[in-house]
C-alpha cells in the first residue's frame, strides 16, 4: 500500500513542472487536482515549487553589477564610432588610390597619343630591331611559331597552313621582325617577288641569325 | 480601481510595444544611434542568459555587451513575426556558449552532459511551508541567497531554468537557443525547479526569509 502510494506521489513530482506550466491534459490535471488535496507531501512539492517560479521570475532577480548600463552604453557608441570610421576610412583609402590612378591614366594616354609605337608588342625575338624601311602598307604574311614577317610567298614562312595576312605596320605592332631574306631583297630591288629559289637554299641557316634590316622606321 | 491600474498598464505596455516596432524600423532604416533605446529595456536579462551560461560576471558582462553588438550588426536580419527580446536573448546566449565552449573547462563539462541521466528527481524536504511573498525581493540579502541557490546548480538546470523562468522564454525557444530537445528541456526545468525548492526549503530552516512581515508572531508553519 505504501509502495503504491509513492510511486503515485513520483508520478505527481515527474508532472508537477507541467501542471504549473498548465501544459499537461485536463484528465490528468484533475487527478493531480485531487492528489494534492489528501497528501502533503506533493502539497509542499507544489507549494515550493510555485514559490521557486514566482520569485526567480520576478523582474528583481534580473541584477546588474554597479555601472553596467553606463559601460553598455559607452561600448555601444564605440561601436558605432568604430563602424563608422571603418567606412569613412574604406572611402579615404578608396579616393586617395583614385587621384593617383587617375593621373597615372592620364600620363599614360599621353604618352601613348603622343608616341603609339611605344606600346606595339614586345618584339618576338630578342636579337631583331623593329622593321625600318618597309612600308607600312606593304602587305604581308606571318604564320604561327615564328619571329618573322615575310613577302608573300617567301618559301622560309614556317608555317603556311597557318599563314594570316595583315600591313606591315600590323606585323610589327605585333612584335614581328621582317625576314632578312625576303624583306631584304625587297628593300634592295624595290621587288615584291617570292623569295626561296634553288640557290638560296644554303640561307636556311641565316634565318637563326636574324640579321637586323637597318633603314628607316615603318611609318 | 483595479481595473483602472491594469488598463493603465496594458496601455502602457501597448505603447512601449509600439515604440520598440518603431525603433526596430528607424535602427534598421539606419538610425543606428538609436539601438542603445533600443536594446535598454532587456539589458539585465541579456546578462542574466550571459551569467547562467557564464558563471563570471566579468565574463557575462563581456559577453553581453559583444552579444548587442552582434544584434546591432544583424539588425536587418530581424523578422517583425519574432519577438525582439527572444531574438536578443538568442543571440547572447550563442555568445556565451561560444565563449565557453573556447575554456578548457567546458570539456569537462561537455562529457558530463553526455552522461547526464534524466531519470526523476525526488524532492528531500516536506515542510508544510506557505507561500513566500514576492516583498521578501525587496530585500538584497534574499535576492542574493537566491542568487547563490541558483548558482550552484549543475550548468545544465541552471542553463534551462535561467531562460524559461527568468527570461520567460516558452520550452521551445529554450530547446533552440540551447540546441536541445524539447524533453530535455521539460526534463532538466523539472529538475532545477525542484532542486531550487529543496535549497530554498533549507533556507527557510537558515532563516533566509527571517524579519518578513508574516513572520512577525507565530511561525507561518
Amino acid at each position: 500500500m505504501v509502495d503504491q502510494k509513492m510511486s503515485n506521489c513520483e508520478q505527481v513530482w515527474r508532472e508537477i513542472s507541467n501542471y504549473i506550466d498548465g501544459e499537461i491534459e485536463p484528465g490528468l490535471r484533475a487527478e493531480m487536482a485531487e492528489h494534492f488535496k489528501t497528501c502533503p507531501r506533493c502539497a509542499s512539492v507544489l507549494a515550493g515549487t510555485r514559490n521557486v517560479v514566482k520569485l526567480y521570475g520576478d523582474e528583481r532577480m534580473l541584477e546588474v553589477p554597479a555601472g553596467f548600463s553606463i559601460r553598455l552604453e559607452k561600448r555601444i557608441e564605440r561601436g558605432l564610432a568604430s563602424n563608422f570610421r571603418a567606412k569613412r576610412q574604406w572611402w579615404s583609402n578608396w579616393s586617395a588610390w583614385l587621384i593617383p590612378a587617375a593621373a597615372l591614366l592620364l600620363i599614360a594616354g599621353g604618352i601613348w597619343l603622343a608616341n603609339p609605337s611605344g606600346f606595339r608588342n614586345p618584339l618576338k625575338s630578342q636579337q631583331a630591331e623593329p622593321a625600318k624601311g618597309i612600308p607600312p602598307d606593304l602587305k604581308v604574311v606571318v604564320s604561327d611559331g615564328e619571329k618573322l614577317f615575310h613577302v608573300p610567298g617567301c618559301k622560309f614562312i614556317k608555317d603556311p597552313n597557318s599563314e594570316r595576312t595583315m600591313t606591315a605596320a600590323e606585323a610589327a605592332r605585333e612584335g614581328y621582325v621582317p625576314c632578312p631574306r625576303c624583306l631584304r631583297q625587297y628593300l634592295k630591288t624595290g621587288l615584291i617577288t617570292p623569295y626561296g629559289h634553288a640557290s638560296d637554299q644554303d640561307d636556311e641557316a641565316e634565318e637563326e641569325q636574324e640579321q637586323p634590316i637597318v633603314g628607316a622606321a615603318v611609318h | 480601481m483595479e481595473g483602472n491600474s491594469l488598463n493603465l498598464a496594458v496601455g502602457n505596455s501597448e505603447r512601449n510595444a509600439a515604440r520598440e516596432r518603431e525603433l526596430i524600423l528607424a535602427v534598421q532604416a539606419g538610425q543606428r544611434e538609436l539601438f542603445y533605446e533600443l536594446v535598454r529595456p532587456y539589458e539585465r536579462r541579456v546578462y542574466a542568459a550571459a551569467l547562467a551560461i557564464l558563471r563570471n560576471e566579468q565574463d557575462a558582462e563581456d559577453a553581453s555587451q559583444e552579444a548587442m553588438l552582434k544584434a546591432l550588426a544583424k539588425i536587418q536580419q530581424f523578422r517583425a513575426e519574432a519577438r525582439f527580446s527572444t531574438w536578443l536573448i538568442q543571440i547572447t546566449v550563442n555568445e556565451a556558449l561560444m565563449r565557453r565552449r573556447r575554456e578548457r573547462t567546458v570539456i569537462m563539462e561537455g562529457i558530463d552532459d553526455h552522461r547526464e541521466n534524466d531519470s526523476g528527481y525526488a524532492p528531500r524536504d516536506f515542510a508544510d511551508w506557505r507561500e513566500i511573498p514576492s516583498e521578501a525581493l525587496e530585500r538584497k540579502e534574499v535576492r542574493q541567497h537566491l542568487a547563490r541557490a541558483l548558482a550552484s546548480l549543475d550548468p545544465k538546470y541552471r542553463e534551462v531554468f535561467v531562460l524559461r523562468d527568468m527570461e520567460h522564454l516558452n520550452i521551445q525557444e529554450t530547446a533552440e537557443a540551447l540546441g536541445i530537445s524539447i524533453a530535455s528541456v521539460k526534463t532538466r526545468l523539472l529538475r532545477a525547479r525542484l532542486m531550487l525548492r529543496d535549497l530554498l526549503a533549507a533556507g527557510w530552516q537558515q532563516g533566509w526569509f527571517s524579519r518578513l512581515p508574516f513572520e512577525k508572531g507565530t511561525k507561518p508553519w
